[in-house]
């Protein structure tokens, strides 16, 4: 029943359509899962405003290119640039801000900050819908963003999708290189593993959890950019985000970059494939239930590895 | 099961225990055995293994090959809880109590009785239980603290009460993990009587630093060092070992 | 040596005596059927709550999930329900008669095998109980045996909240999707929609919460819930007194899920539907708040919580619906941050102590009139 109809050729095709629309779904689950991976790998917090962080992004993608549609129209093609920059500095900021308010007096209470941040992502989704009204927004794209690639008679591939994927890859690199190569990387491992002896040696811990936070939630934001080109912006469309971005995040073992970012590519892709044979919904449930069962098997997640307690 | 192999004395024989976490043996081929009524004190340098030997056994940690025998019973199959219902014991290097119940509580949890769910629902503090809860608080010097909050106990005071919870499981192997470790001259001194009476009937597996305390109560001492057993054998016989000298002096 | 030998301490037996008097008498007195009616809705949480002081607040186990069990029992009874409402009598403009209408509107031409128990009433009440505690006990028994707990407990129950909603809404044929089970008729025979009936059923769920505040306080003072907080404290300690935590989260888990599913089951029989919209993520998590505003270690707490709460939220999303989420936010921030203890630390902290030198004042004016003071006790 569900492969009879269609010819190989015609199977190759839905496959590689379906495995790039996952593609997509991978981009945007990668950039928010880096954020809450951070977040929730290095300083043991949940975050479940994430989704918040991430649609703040997308609010600033969207004035940014009124914008410019009012005020810089010669400039409009290039209006995703700056957006995605000042996305990251709102989200950012707004991370920063959070965490002097609320986070830092939670560290040793990870419930207690899940349960906290919940409060916030309310009050998030709020000040969203009195600023913005409950409608969802839609961003217009640059032309050149627009249309798609012929690949193969029978396969598109568009243009936006390519951009974001770009992106990822873009930002992915960037995060690693900062998490494991820069100073403020090996800065914010050594809090991680021993924040008393961070403190000994001289790093100011209070200092790098701040920017730790602020930099997750600003990947968000960036995440809220992408968002932008494949899905409306509204005030709780966050929320739907949160939890699969957790269980990417959980699935992958917490700690790890790569498990992440393999983790989400799993999921993404499982779920646009079953997503053509099943309906929507059945295809979340199936990816969904798969990933609780594997990880009541490997509670560790599928990345991490065994170490003395 | 097959005690005739082995001389019956033995309580615990553990043997060719091996551990690994990511390629590193911290227990590397280790065999060891325990007589009935024995006080073993394990040394050594930091990392030597030490606390991974008493995890092993209590089954916190999982071997990566190797037996423990304890009573006939191989312990590397058994569930912690298990384990302990088998009448092994062990103490924290850190005091390891619940600061929200009472001393008491703490005590009364410990008693070796309704420890399924169903029989802690049915539990009942009648008084064989209150009378070993005070006999044991009595012992541990915490005998007019019984109503406070262990949350209110010196650091000290925890660690005897620890020690209490351990003695009212009456465990026929007794493992502490450094139990002077942090007490002032005269909680040790007191320590040190509270152990001497309470290692009658049993056997004693101790990591210790503290060397007068250690020829104070060891019958056999045991010196790991990167995972193996570097000399075994009496106080003196320990002390005079080339390669024991080695190790701790020779850097 | 005596602690905790009494049922009730003073306290609670004032907290006991006070919520007794509310639900049983006050209420009733001054409320008409509607408002009366909210308030049973109100206290469906209640059970939540309590379930949720037994497994978070005691055990530490933050289950993010409880929806799923209130929902489980309350679609249970939505089932029994609807098959009554579905006789063939009433039912016949359908294509087929004698199923629910929904399925009807699907194209289901016949009863799914899962529903044709729900025929019987017995029946319905044991699953009320047994269905969820099933799925407590699998779920609880996979995540806890393997030593999974915490956080990753609290978002992997998330993630079974999000996905039984999703199948919910998606099975329409099966569930009645995104509407639920509607247009709940008679129980039994019995009508269920009349003032009456709504006024007999406040007082059955008050009954039944009073059974669940006593179990849950039996608990509390067993041997068992002793265990709980030392387990929520030193796991590794218990473990290695021998007894196997595992069970025990199980145990508190499963308990907590029993007692969400009554209280689903009496949201079904008092608002006459159930739906998805009180299993998924949001209304799971806003139980816990519940619990946490009342206290997440007082049982009574978490009666007054689900009742305020719940009141403040009818109230305000009726006047100001903008309000209403900044003060719940704010209600999640404040109640982490400022008032770990929730209603009943406020209580212990700033009332029973003016309470206490109350009393104290009374009995020494007492005897002051008395004449037997001798010692000349301070008044204040």
């Amino acid at each position: 029943m569900m492969f009879g109809d269609y010819s190989i050729g015609d199977l190759g095709a839905i496959l590689a359509m379906q495995g790039f629309a996952g593609l997509i779904l991978f981009s945007v689950y990668v950039l928010m899962a880096l954020g809450l991976a951070i977040i929730f790998g290095q300083m043991g917090v949940i975050n479940m405003a994430h989704g918040e962080f991430m649609i703040l992004g997308a609010y600033v993608t969207w004035m940014t290119s009124n914008a410019f549609q009012h005020y810089l129209p010669s400039l409009f093609p290039g209006y995703f640039f700056v957006a995605m920059i000042l996305a990251f500095i709102a989200s950012g900021a707004l991370g920063m801000l959070v965490e002097w308010g609320l986070i830092r007096h939670l560290y040793k209470r990870p419930l207690d900050t899940l349960l906290a941040t919940w409060g916030l992502s309310l009050i998030l989704q709020q000040a969203y819908r009195s600023v913005f009204g409950a409608r969802e927004v839609g961003v217009e794209l640059p032309d050149w963003m627009m249309g798609s690639a012929q690949a193969r008679e029978s396969i598109q591939i568009p243009i936006n999708g390519m951009f974001v994927m770009g992106l990822t890859i873009l930002i992915t690199v960037v995060v690693a290189y900062v998490l494991f190569w820069s100073r403020w990387g090996r800065q914010v491992r050594a809090v991680v593993q021993n924040r008393v002896m961070a403190g000994a040696v001289g790093i100011n811990t209070e200092k790098v959890d701040r920017y730790t936070f602020g930099l997750g939630c600003g990947i968000a934001g960036i995440a809220g950019s992408a968002f932008t080109m494949i899905g409306s912006t509204g005030p709780t469309a966050g929320q739907l985000y949160i939890v699969d971005t957790f269980l990417v995040v959980v699935f992958g073992g917490a700690a790890s970059l790569l498990g992440t970012i393999a983790s989400a590519f799993t999921i993404s892709q499982t779920q646009s494939t079953l997503e053509f044979f099943l309906s929507g919904s059945m295809a979340k449930v199936i990816t969904l239930l798969a990933i609780v069962a594997i990880l009541m098997m490997r509670p560790q997640g599928l990345f991490a590895l065994k170490v003395r307690k | 099961m097959l005690i005739g192999h082995r001389p019956k004395e033995f309580l615990l024989a553990v043997e060719a225990l091996t551990v690994s976490f990511d390629g590193f043996k911290a227990v590397n081929d280790l065999s060891l055995y325990v007589e009935e009524n024995e006080i073993r004190v394990i040394i050594g340098p930091n990392g030597a293994g030490k606390t991974t030997v008493l995890d092993l056994i209590c089954g916190k940690t999982k071997a990566t090959s190797g037996s423990i025998q304890f009573r006939g019973k191989e312990l590397t199959k058994l569930k912690e809880n298990q384990i302990v219902q088998a009448g092994v014991g062990r103490k924290f290097q850190t005091p390891s109590i619940y600061e929200d119940l009472t001393v008491f509580e703490n005590l009364e949890i410990s008693f070796p009785r309704g420890r399924t769910v169903f029989g802690s629902l049915t539990f009942q503090r009648d008084a064989a239980v209150k009378d070993r809860v005070e006999e044991v608080a009595e012992m541990i010097f915490l005998k007019d603290r019984l109503n406070v909050y262990a949350d209110q106990l010196s650091h000290g005071q925890k660690q005897w009460l620890e020690i209490g919870m351990l003695l009212i499981q009456n465990p026929d192997l007794l493992m502490l993990d450094e139990p002077v470790a942090g007490m002032s001259v005269s909680e040790r001194a007191k320590t040190a009587e509270l152990l001497n009476r309470i290692i009658k009937d049993r056997s004693v597996l101790v990591i210790e630093h503290d060397m007068k305390f250690v020829e104070d109560i060891a019958h056999k001492v045991t010196v790991l060092h990167q995972g193996q057993i570097l000399s075994e054998g009496t106080m003196e016989h320990v002390k005079n070992d080339p390669k024991v000298v080695e190790v701790y002096l020779g850097h | 040596m005596i602690i905790n030998s009494r049922f009730f301490n003073r306290s609670e037996l004032i907290g006991f005596v006070a919520l007794a008097l509310l639900l049983f008498v006050i209420l009733p007195l001054t409320l008409d059927v509607f408002r009366l009616n909210l308030v049973a809705k109100y206290l469906t949480y209640a059970f939540v709550a309590i379930g949720l002081v037994l497994c978070w607040g005691y055990g530490g186990i933050l289950s993010l999930g409880q929806g799923v069990f209130f929902g489980l029992g309350g679609y249970c009874m939505a089932m029994y329900l609807k098959l009554e409402a579905s006789s063939v009598a009433n039912t016949k403009i359908q294509s087929t008669p004698g199923i629910p209408d929904f399925m009807d509107w699907n194209q289901i031409t016949q009863l799914p095998f899962f529903w044709k128990p729900f025929h019987s009433f017995p029946f319905t009440l044991l699953a009320i109980i047994l269905v969820p505690a099933f799925f407590s006990f699998i779920i609880g028994a996979a995540m806890f045996k393997r030593r999974v707990g915490g956080v990753y407990f609290a978002i992997i129950t998330q993630a079974i909240a999000a996905i039984l909603t999703i199948l919910i809404v998606g099975q329409q044929g099966y569930t009645g999707g995104i509407n639920g089970i509607t247009d709940l008729r008679t129980l039994h025979g019995w009508d269920i929609r009349t003032d009456h009936a709504k006024f007999i059923l406040y007082f059955v769920e008050v009954v039944l919460l009073f059974g669940c505040i006593v179990a849950a306080q039996f608990i509390r003072l067993t041997k068992l819930g002793r265990i709980l907080v030392a387990m929520r404290e030193k796991e590794d300690r218990v473990r290695f007194s021998g007894y196997s935590v595992a069970n025990f989260k199980i145990f508190a888990f499963c308990a907590a899920a029993i007692f969400a599913a009554i209280g689903g089951a009496m949201f079904t029989l008092e608002i006459g539907f159930m739906s998805p919209s009180f299993v998924g993520i949001v209304p799971s998590i806003e139980m816990v708040i519940y619990t946490a505003v009342g206290g997440r270690m007082s049982i009574f707490g978490a009666v007054w919580g689900s009742l305020l709460v719940n009141f403040a939220k009818t109230s305000l999303s009726e006047s100001f619906p903008q309000l209403w989420l900044f003060g719940l936010g704010a209600l999640f921030i404040a109640v982490v941050l400022a008032f770990p203890d929730g209603l009943s630390g406020i209580w212990r902290d700033y009332v029973q102590p003016h309470i206490d030198r109350l009393i104290a004042s009374r009995k020494s004016k007492a005897r002051w009139a008395d004449g037997s003071v001798a010692d000349g006790a301070p008044a204040e």
